[in-house]
């Protein structure tokens, strides 16, 4: 028997309890990817039932299908273009009367339609009593009651999909605006007719109607498809738009939105009984208190203080685990493998790239827990109600807290994380100023700077970064916001869904895909790059030394053989014999050449060529620069507390450049696999944005403070 | 009146939504169409944004979002 196949398009309002039913129908069986051009998420899957193939696209969750967010453009234009063949809208039932503003407009669609009253349980608790069967007819759509979370119902979705599927005709209502409007939209849609415009696209009186409210992105493809004949359309809807505009005395949008809502208080007034009950919610008495005048900001800092502690501290464990895993992997096949270019390209370019990669992953898993869960239980929407003052203050939206706050500590899943801002241009900026939060891997430089230069007032200097960081996000933020980000300020307008206890599943679900996102694509470019990072630092290969460290390190083994010197005393030696042989390769290197050539850039900010190297080496990961300078000057396992790196550093160098490496390492760009997330989520160009405009800001602030101090010091 | 001169745990009823484009675009959708009747219910604790009901549900927006909104009290 051959499958039959059915594509669906998901859709529904945000907090409808969409995804849990996507999960339910598609179960494993599903992938996310994103609509072409956008940043959108995509999630679809699949499922075979009784003999049908079942595609399944989960749209965004949208209030309508108006063109002013990405999402609702996204959604609406699949319609369009992917002709599903049926739509599945999820209804929160204890919230019909908007939810079923989205509905009237699929009906306007003319695409066949399954209504699903979800979330029927807690009506029911409320007391709510809806006549299902009555206005099921007078929607001229089959309603499936289901319980998402529990995933009672599931089935029924699917038997009334083949419903639908086979009946080739389902009966269509029409939605009635008034004779004026409806008038209008019979003549634009002969107009359009004649002319034949997106006759492939839409039914000729849906584009009348949008024409009528006058949609940006529906005149922009009338525009196109009519070419030279526009204006004449042109002329058209205008007359319309001016006639009602006299008669109505309002708007024709806000009239066509009147008469949506109107039709659905019709159809409700018959069919739904709703118990008139002052008694407050659950979610009332919660958000008394968490959004409380008084006690709403310091429980929300004191929840963000618990996620961090739970993110980088528990986090820590696994990380050693990695940590020493990594190391001992790098031992093996040290072991096993003959010395040489392979085993080094392998354990020290790639296990070391790669590894110093992977590590963060504990973290990242955690914190995209510890975000699922505040998505999923409803907490995210009372952030950025708390914080929208101060967010809309920098040209942001109250949501874009929660990133900027994760940026302190990584800037991977901040970026990532930026993907709860609905709107494109929030999301952006909010990528974009990201970097500033000094994450915890530039931590290790500026403690080590800080303690050579400042030994007495270390702590106060890192948090003067810190604050300096914070400052330059603002500025830069409220700068990209007036120039390339401008466009009519974002809407706060935003739902306050009630609270839900989050299902286990879908928790596991999001931080599971979003954790493998992570892991595929910045560990590819990261593979490659590490590979590149490692030729750079090791070819061409030094032949002849300044002096004859071979023969050094014999009389060494000799000495200790014939117990001159102790084996501490041996190993000691060794270590260093080791060092100053690293040192001399790393500036024979092509990086150490890259470093010398380039020096004269980094001259006016007062640093020499092994500070440009090191900065280099940054690329990779920001800890990097201190295990980098650790080795030009060299020193064996530095790190930030090492006295010896302090030592030399301030014998090259004086507490102005010191400072100035600070702000330097605080502004320029994020390291590699911050690069690679963001070109993920934001797409080359706004990657080479952020290169560009940090490096040039990284630049510029230095040369400042150099040249200027200099002046006076 | 305006939406945001409305005192919190006042109710009032929309006479009509002033301006045109992606805020009152957004405000219609969500349901502040003549007529509807709105409670409001608090204000964030930093003074902005406000917190109402409207057709049944929670609807926060921008002190200066609300004050497109023309309402008479009840």
């Amino acid at each position: 028997m051959k499958k039959k196949e059915i594509t669906i398009a998901l859709a529904g309002n945000p907090n409808s309890g969409k995804t849990t039913i996507f999960n339910n129908i598609t179960g494993a069986r599903q992938h996310i990817g994103n609509y072409p051009g956008v940043t959108v998420e995509k999630r679809y899957g699949n499922i075979i039932y009784k003999g049908y193939k079942i595609n399944v696209v989960d749209l965004p969750g949208t209030y309508s299908l108006t063109a002013y967010s990405e999402d609702e453009v996204v959604a609406r234009n699949f319609l369009i273009k992917e002709r599903p063949d049926i739509v599945v809208d999820i209804i929160d039932s204890s919230n019909l009367e908007r939810n079923l503003y989205l509905t009237t407009q699929f009906i306007e669609f003319g695409v066949p339609l399954v209504l699903i009253f979800n979330m029927s349980d807690i009506t029911k608790l409320k007391g709510s009593e809806i006549d299902i069967k009555l206005l099921s007819e007078l929607l001229s759509t089959p309603i499936v009651e289901t319980v998402g979370h529990k995933n009672k119902g599931t089935e029924d979705i699917l038997e009334a999909v083949i419903e639908v599927f086979g009946k080739k005709d389902q009966h269509k209502i029409e939605m009635k605006y008034g004779d004026e409007i409806e008038n209008e939209i019979e003549r634009l849609s002969g107009v359009l007719k004649n002319k034949n415009i997106l006759s492939d696209e839409a039914k000729p009186v849906w584009v009348a109607l949008k024409l009528l409210e006058q949609d940006k992105e529906v005149i922009d493809k009338v525009k196109k498809d009519a070419g030279s004949g526009y204006p004449g359309i042109d002329k058209e809807i205008n007359k319309s738009i001016k006639h009602l505009k006299n008669v109505l005395r309002d708007n024709p949008e806000t009239i066509i939105a009147e008469a949506r809502y109107g039709f659905i208080s019709g159809a409700l007034a018959e069919t739904h009984k709703e118990t008139e009950t002052e008694k407050a919610s659950a979610t009332d008495r919660i958000d008394r208190i968490l959004t409380n005048r008084l006690l709403g900001l310091p429980i929300f800092a004191g929840l963000m203080w618990l996620m961090f502690q739970f993110v980088f501290t528990v986090g820590s464990y696994p990380m050693d685990w990695i940590d020493i895993g990594f190391g001992k992997l790098g031992n093996l096949i040290s072991n096993v493998m003959p010395e040489g270019l392979l085993q080094s390209l392998i354990v020290d370019g790639i296990i070391g790239g790669v590894g110093g990669v992977i590590i963060f992953t504990p973290n990242i898993i955690l914190l995209f827990l510890c975000i699922a869960i505040i998505e999923d239980s409803g907490y995210m929407a009372r952030i950025a109600f708390i914080m929208d003052r101060i967010m809309h203050k920098f040209g942001l939206h109250g949501k874009s807290f929660i990133p900027m706050l994760i940026g302190f500590g990584c800037t991977i899943p901040a970026y990532m994380g930026s993907r709860i801002l609905e709107n494109k241009n929030d999301r952006l900026i909010t990528m974009h100023v990201n970097t500033f939060m000094s994450c915890g891997a530039r931590l290790p430089v500026y403690v080590l700077l800080a303690g050579a230069f400042f030994p007495q007032i270390a702590g106060n200097v890192i948090f003067s970064i810190y604050v300096i960081g914070i400052v330059v996000a603002i500025l830069v933020a409220k700068v990209l916001r007036v120039t390339r980000f401008r466009g009519e300020s974002t809407p706060f307008v935003m739902e306050l869904p009630p609270y839900r206890v989050p299902t286990l599943k879908g928790i596991l679900l999001h931080t599971w895909e979003r954790t493998l996102m992570y892991l595929k694509k910045a560990g590819t470019i990261i593979l490659a790059i590490s590979i590149i990072m490692w030729i750079l630092f090791t070819f061409p290969m030094i032949s002849t030394y300044s002096q004859d460290y071979d023969a050094e390190m014999t009389s060494l083994g000799q000495a200790f053989e014939s117990n001159e010197i102790t084996e501490e005393e041996y190993e000691a030696s060794v270590v260093e014999v080791d060092a100053k042989m690293g040192a001399e390769q790393l500036a024979y290197s092509a990086a150490g050449r890259i470093g010398r050539f380039i020096e004269p850039v980094f001259k006016p900010l007062g640093f020499d060529w092994k500070l440009a190297i090191a900065s280099i080496s940054g690329f990779a990961a920001k800890e990097i620069v201190v295990a980098t300078l650790g080795t030009l000057y060299s020193i064996q396992e530095a790190d930030e507390g090492s006295d010896s790196l302090r030592e030399n550093l301030v014998k090259d160098y004086n507490p102005l450049i010191g400072y100035n490496y600070m702000l330097f390492t605080l502004l320029y760009f994020p390291c590699m696999a911050g690069m690679a997330v963001l070109k993920r989520e934001a797409g080359w160009m706004e990657l080479w944005f952020q290169i560009g405009y940090t490096f040039l800001l990284a630049y510029v602030v230095s040369l400042i403070v150099f040249q200027v101090a200099r002046l006076f010091l | 009146m305006n939406l945001n001169e409305v005192k919190p745990r006042s109710k009032c009823r929309i006479i009509k939504i002033n301006g045109s484009g992606n805020i009152s675009g957004r405000l219609r959708d969500m349901g502040c169409t003549s007529g509807a009747e709105i409670k409001v219910i608090k204000i964030a604790p930093l003074g902005d944004p406000i917190d109402i009901m409207i057709k049944g549900y929670h609807l926060t927006l921008r002190k200066n979002e609300a004050k497109d909104i023309k309402v008479e009290e009840i």
